[in-house]
């Protein structure tokens, strides 16, 4: 089975990836499969009908509004980067979280480098079939390499303003605590 | 002004050590020049034809005292002893070594300074008003915004992988000292009808090979909903900017391609579907930042200082440096005072450490620590005691900065040109020095008044030739340098794309195609007329007959 990179709370490790991909000119293979979103909309009531899982693969010129609707049956929503400077993909992900609440998968694939991790770990990629070779544990360090942020965004990291409001209440905290006592 | 804090110190620290990695993993042959130069670019760190050049971001152009010093460091240990202020407010350095690098940007780190988003096709510097904080014209300080804007920017997940470049200026003023209408957003901070401070919002300006004069798309932005409404316009760019060809990619393409009304449409719709309380900046926050740039504590002096007085009627030179440099600061008592980096014979915008020194003290010791980078490629002084105004023009002329020309026809905007950039087709720097020189006469300079020329080397238009009252744009014929005429260009509150005036002209007849054209103004200009007004009233006409009379 082949396998892609999955981002876990302990960090980033192999997964086996039981889904296929099918290209829009082949036919589908049995078992669970990510389609186009053009075939999605044109097959995908049949074939989840029939029992299997489907996920939807993204374009980076689609508009990810088309799925809205059918976000919730989906267990996992590819975003291609066609080009590592093709930025399309970051506003797909971050409008797939926070506007639609989508909880499955994110996955990207196409031109995925471990330079980019922290970028798509922040607008809520969670999954990655990396173009570069990258192992998990260079995507983990990759994803750990700065201890502050400075904007909110979809992996829901505290930014550098409400780190330092938490910093000042600890403060009056502990300044009331030496008063009382 | 701002003071890094640990937090702040702490994300630099992180971002040094990560480049830090990528160097040495590039020296070590572990990854190739292709797979490196996106990162190093991401740096400010460019290849260019004799060296590396290192781009150092200075955040809405404000520099304290030590991180002058440091650049200064630098220039001397790392490069030729020089740097060179870029019309982005930004310095530049164009001899630096690649295994240097990593250090630089340690020491660099030292002050609080970086090379963050300097290149690539990202939310670069943010630009404001070298005035702030000091002019009496501004609503409000346009650095607090600009600071705002800094901080949401800085490795923007969503918006570090855009079409193109991204460029935002931030002003509080009628009159306009940042080009806003020049940039992809240009922000200019107005009160509403009840009194409220809001930003008329300016999108899809640029120069570049296709000028555009940004156009408003919203009158009035309640000033807290900044970042959302940024989010909004950046997220419609992220999305529909072309991707196809990179000279078509910036924001005022698109704007342009949908006209203006549309695209301000699309904005508002995605600005309604995003959550405010997410998006904007807490008000806690934003009075964190604001109290950074509190009024300086200024004495009540008297609005004339009897010292200056007598100092400027024995020296005629320091009158001078008065009349072209200095300019009326809010506080009584007080003076804001450019200094030109423009001393003809130089190159505009460089700065030797020794200089970058000197301006150091002058800033600590008669001004309120503060100096201040202008996208005319000057500094500038913020808060000067009109008592020690002879003491820091004395200073400045000991180093060679003291040239009275700021405004005037030898203040001009130059880009590093054909002497230093892979992209230009023509030198900039000779011409600029050349035009100087002929105009050198403080007297002469002084009659023809206002006069703002502007210098590219290619059609990229780094020296912002569309709007200089005079544009000149260098073009290889065969390879030899031409140079391309624009006039009644304007970066101002009147902003304005200059017209070609004819066919391009050889360099050696380029001084005297500007002496011409001074002429005209001089033979039609009206009482209180500037070069630019003259032109408005008078059209292209005897401006071309007088540059192109020899040819016909």
């Amino acid at each position: 089975m082949p396998k892609y990179i999955r981002l876990a709370a302990e960090g980033a490790a192999w997964a086996d990836d039981r889904f296929t991909a099918v290209p829009d000119e082949e036919s589908l293979p049995p078992g669970d499969v990510i389609v186009s979103l053009k075939r999605f909309l044109a097959e995908g009531d049949a074939l989840q009908a029939e029992g299997r899982e489907v996920g939807v693969r993204i374009a980076a010129s689609e508009e990810i509004e088309d799925l809205a609707y059918d976000l919730p049956r989906l267990p996992v929503v590819t975003v291609v980067c066609p080009k590592f400077s093709d930025g399309r993909a970051y506003t797909t992900a971050s409008l797939l979280r926070e506007r639609y609440g989508y909880k499955g998968e994110v996955r990207a694939v196409g031109d995925v480098l471990r330079e980019q991790a922290g970028f798509m770990v922040r607008c809520g990629f969670d999954a990655f079939e990396p173009a570069d070779g990258s192992t998990p544990e260079q995507w983990t360090q990759a994803t750990r390499r700065f201890r502050h942020v400075y904007q909110r965004a979809a992996d829901h990291r505290p930014p550098a303003f409400e780190e330092r409001q938490a910093q000042d209440k600890a403060a009056e905290a502990a300044e009331v605590k030496s008063h009382a006592v | 002004m701002y003071r890094y804090d640990a937090l702040d110190k702490e994300f630099l620290a992180d971002r040094v050590s990560e480049f830090r990695h990528q160097v040495t993993r590039r020296l070590a042959g572990e990854i190739t020049e292709d797979q490196f130069k996106p990162l190093r670019l991401m740096n400010g760190l460019y290849l260019q034809l004799h060296a590396y050049m290192l781009r150092i971001a200075i955040p809405y152009g404000t520099l304290n005292p030590a991180q002058l010093r440091k650049l200064a460091e630098v220039a001397r240990t790392y490069d030729k002893g020089y740097g060179h202020f870029t019309t982005r407010t930004n310095l530049q350095f164009h001899w630096i070594k690649l295994r240097d690098a990593p250090d630089i940007l340690a020491s660099l780190a030292e002050v609080d300074l970086h090379a963050i988003q300097t290149s690539g096709n990202c939310i670069r510097n943010t630009t404001a008003d070298p005035y702030a904080g000091a002019t009496a014209e501004e609503l409000d300080d346009p650095r607090v915004w600009a600071e705002v804007i800094r901080q949401w920017s800085t490795l923007h997940p969503e918006f570090s992988f855009l079409p193109r470049k991204f460029k935002i200026a931030v002003t509080a003023s009628v009159k306009d000292r940042t080009a806003a209408r020049t940039h992809d957003i240009g922000l200019a901070l107005r009160r509403g009808r009840d009194g409220a401070l809001g930003f008329e919002v300016m999108v899809g300006g640029g120069l570049g090979r296709s000028p555009h004069i940004g156009s408003t798309i919203r009158e009035h932005l309640p000033a807290g909903r900044l970042l959302s409404y940024l989010q909004a316009i950046l997220r419609v760019y992220n999305r529909h900017g072309r991707r196809d060809n990179k000279f078509k990619a910036r924001v005022k393409i698109l704007v342009a391609s949908l006209g203006a009304e549309e695209f301000g449409r699309q904005v508002e719709a995605e600005w309604a579907q995003i959550d405010p309380a997410s998006a904007d900046l807490p008000d806690t926050e934003l009075a964190r930042i604001r109290g950074f740039f509190a009024p300086a504590g200024f004495e009540v002096l008297p609005a004339v200082s009897a010292k200056l007085e007598a100092a400027k009627a024995a020296d005629p030179a320091l009158a001078r440096f008065l009349r072209n440099n200095v300019h009326p600061h809010k506080a009584s008592g007080y003076a804001i005072v450019d200094i030109a980096l423009k001393t003809p014979g130089e190159t505009p915008g460089d700065a030797t450490a020794e200089q970058m020194e000197t301006v150091a003290d002058l800033a600590e010791r008669y001004s309120q620590g503060e100096a201040r980078v202008t996208h005319e490629q000057n500094l500038v002084l913020p808060h000067v005691r009109l008592d020690d105004l002879p003491a820091v023009h004395e200073a400045l002329k000991a180093v060679g900065l003291a040239s009275a020309n700021a405004n005037l026809i030898s203040d001009i905007i130059a880009c590093p040109g054909l002497d230093y950039c892979a992209l230009a087709n023509a030198r900039a720097i000779p011409i600029a020095q050349h035009i100087a020189q002929r105009f050198a006469d403080q007297d002469v300079a002084e009659d023809i008044g206002e006069l703002k020329i502007k210098i590219s080397g290619c059609i990229n238009a780094c020296g912002h030739h569309h709007v200089g009252h005079i544009g000149i744009l260098g073009v290889d014929k065969k390879g030899e340098e031409f140079y391309q005429l624009t006039l009644g260009g304007s970066g101002a509150e009147d902003a304005e794309v200059g017209k070609i005036l004819g066919p391009a002209i050889h360099a050696s007849r380029v001084t005297d195609a500007i002496d011409d054209l001074v002429a005209v103004y001089l033979r039609e200009r009206q009482p209180g007329e500037r070069f630019l007004d003259t032109y408005r009233r008078t059209g292209i006409a005897p401006f071309k007959e007088a540059v192109y009379a020899e040819v016909h």
